[in-house]
């Protein structure tokens, strides 16, 4: 038998080493960019939470001055793009990431502040709006999924719904007062329509035929908007005909 | 679930950069070894070779195989081709036999019994001092045979030598991914020659001391795979295999997806079988890098390729499955939405990603390394991607296939594929 060239056993440990060093490179640039999401979810959540104590305290002004002068702070469109990235990352990182969790706390607890101030506002204010909390749970639950492209749809269409929604199973002490103030049962997904509950999954029609006031909503609002465009064309029509 | 997911993940991850690591060190340590011949090389001495040529319905490609192989620079008296016909059922016979002179070219035919029993056919006919055999679907460039024969020379302990196998004139996109694979074996068939670890003593112009079938035993069937056992039989009798990277050969690479197909089904259901034969050599130090890296790396490397594979499609019909869900929901409402704003937080920055990425650029190294030593030029093509691409796809299925013909031992076999090749 002929002989094989000695085995370069040195060989095997360096190139060993240097796998496990472009490894640890993937991993910390991984988890470098991770905490950077971090930050910003935390740092939009802090943004969220001084626009939410900025609107408190003008509410409290409120007495003082007529609704006209509150400045618009509507979060929603903030809250809806908070909440697409925290469940990406939830995704990502998995829902028993702590650094998700809580952040998902926080995220909790700005929607109840919101939907307490909101509707403080729009009692004292008679602006129409109609509040969806929505509770759901992240584990076996395809109805949920279901309910979530139901509401996400609908706040499309209605643009006066508000939907706050919670992880039911997030341990959270507010969300449990909640639970239990609108007795919300665990056969999830459930949502509480201006301070009804409804468990089980509700279509679009559903939700639709159990508040006409939507449609009627949608319209008014339809036809504000296009009576303010016209007035607006009216104006503006003097004013183009200057320039030619 | 999902942790379990991650540790097979990163362990196939491990596995495949360190294969690369490990080339491109072997690369840095040896690259003074890499010898290449000046354009004209003369031999101190000219030992007679033999060149079988199987052949079965090459009608195609037979008579250029020929021209290639008369117009070798090596002195005819020294060279003997013997071309068999393995019982073609086309015009290859009519063909082959205007090649016989009676001297130095010798046809024969016989009854079709497979590759092994061609090329064994011509090792018996043979009495030249090295052996080389030619697969009929390949062109040799005219410096080859030097070339290898300098290999010889300048180390008498090596007992075969395989040249680099280039795809021939690769016109469509399956072609082109195929000669980004070659280019690509140029580099890992030379590391691992470098380091005893070559496998495999492919069909297109290995050349092997005629002392290695004397002391071993002629060609074996070995599913259709004689070249890899042959090889495997060397290694495990310590025969040093080196490799030529500057004697070129040209083969035809198959031109669909089909024949591509069917073609690696072989190779790969080969693999496994010989490897399942040859598995004493496995993790034995004595039996060197083929035993150490080369065969558990290959084999690792299959059920990465499905790992991945599965991890694509359950994804996909993850993906078909909540649409469908919503659609069913919802209907087609924002289905199409494209008011999509692009935010940085959305890319993927998982470690499997960077992971990926820095294998993927290992990856393309080792194919700019490959064209490197091939012609000299390192250049980023556009068939790279079509490389990746395709092979992503399609090799998960050969491989499959051939796991599955392996355990029901269902052989794919070579003229099968022959018929295949010549009837498109």
């Amino acid at each position: 038998m002929h002989q094989h060239e000695p085995n370069d056993w040195k060989k095997y440990v360096i190139v060993l080493f240097i796998t496990a060093t472009l490894f640890a490179i993937g991993i910390w640039t991984s988890s470098y960019f991770t905490n950077k999401k971090m930050t910003e979810l935390k740092s939009i959540e802090d943004k969220i939470s001084l626009d939410l104590m900025s609107s408190e305290t003008q509410f409290s002004l409120l007495q003082e001055l007529s609704c006209k002068d509150i400045s618009n702070t509507v979060l929603s469109s903030e809250l809806n793009s908070l909440a697409e990235k925290i469940s990406y990352s939830e995704g990502n990182l998995g829902n028993d990431n702590s650094n998700v969790v809580s952040l998902k706390r926080y995220y909790s607890l700005l929607e109840i502040k919101d939907y307490l101030l909101m509707k403080k506002i729009t009692e004292r204010c008679g602006e129409k709006s109609i509040f969806v909390l929505y509770f759901y749970k992240n584990e076996k639950c395809d109805d949920c999924t279901k309910q979530g492209y139901v509401l996400t749809s609908l706040r499309e269409k209605y643009p006066n719904l508000r939907v706050y929604s919670f992880d039911y199973n997030l341990d959270l002490s507010a969300i449990r007062a909640m639970t239990s103030i609108y007795k919300v049962p665990d056969d999830l997904p459930a949502i509480v329509i201006n301070g009804k509950v409804h468990s089980g999954f509700q279509s679009i029609e559903d939700i639709e035929k159990t508040f006409p006031e939507l449609e009627a909503m949608r319209k008014e609002e339809e036809a504000a908007a296009k009576k303010a465009a016209t007035t607006k064309t009216k104006t503006s029509t003097p004013v183009g005909t200057t320039n030619n | 679930m999902e942790q379990v997911y991650s540790v097979i993940f990163y362990g196939f991850a491990f596995v495949s950069v360190y294969v690369q690591v490990f080339f491109l060190l072997t690369f840095f340590d040896k690259r003074r070894h890499i010898s290449w011949s000046p354009k004209e090389i003369e031999l101190k001495r000219y030992p007679t070779i033999t060149i079988a040529v199987p052949c079965y319905n090459e009608e195609k490609t037979i008579t250029k195989t020929m021209e290639s192989l008369l117009a070798l620079d090596y002195p005819k008296d020294k060279l003997t081709l013997i071309i068999v016909d393995d019982g073609s059922t086309d015009n290859t016979w009519e063909l082959v036999k205007t090649f016989d002179n009676g001297s130095n070219v010798l046809a024969f035919r016989k009854e079709n019994g497979g590759k092994h029993t061609a090329v064994n056919f011509a090792l018996e006919k043979s009495t030249a001092e090295f052996f080389g055999c030619l697969d009929a679907d390949s062109f040799v460039d005219n410096q080859a045979m030097k070339r290898i024969m300098r290999y010889f020379e300048n180390d008498p302990r090596n007992m075969a030598v395989i040249p680099s196998v280039l795809s021939y004139n690769p016109k469509n996109m399956i072609q082109k991914a195929q000669k980004v694979e070659y280019d690509m074996g140029v580099y890992i068939k030379k590391m691992l020659g470098l380091i005893g670890g070559i496998q495999v003593t492919p069909g297109p112009l290995s050349t092997f001391r005629k002392k290695v079938f004397d002391d071993l035993g002629p060609y074996r069937k070995a599913h259709n795979t004689e070249d890899q056992e042959i090889a495997l039989r060397m290694q495990e009798h310590g025969y040093k295999i080196d490799y030529c990277p500057d004697a070129y050969i040209y083969t035809n690479t198959p031109n669909s997806v089909v024949k591509l197909y069917r073609q690696r089904l072989r190779w790969i259901y080969g693999f496994i079988k010989n490897l399942v034969d040859y598995r004493h050599l496995l993790f034995r130090k004595k039996y060197g890098t083929v035993a150490l890296f080369t065969l558990p790396t290959g084999m690792i490397s299959i059920f990465g390729i499905l790992f991945m594979f599965f991890t694509v499609i359950y994804n996909l019909l993850r993906v078909i499955y909540e649409k469908t869900i919503q659609i069913n929901t919802i209907g087609f409402h924002n289905f199409f939405s494209l008011n999509y704003k692009f935010d940085w937080f959305f890319i993927d920055t998982r470690a499997m990603l960077f992971l990926s990425i820095i294998l993927y650029i290992l990856v393309i190294t080792s194919v700019l390394l490959g064209r490197k030593m091939s012609t000299g030029k390192a250049n980023f093509t556009v068939s790279i991607i079509y490389f990746i691409i395709i092979y992503s796809i399609v090799a998960p299925f050969w491989m499959l296939r051939a796991i599955f013909n392996s355990l029901i031992s269902k052989e794919s076999s070579w003229t099968f594929e022959r018929r295949v090749t010549t009837s498109n």
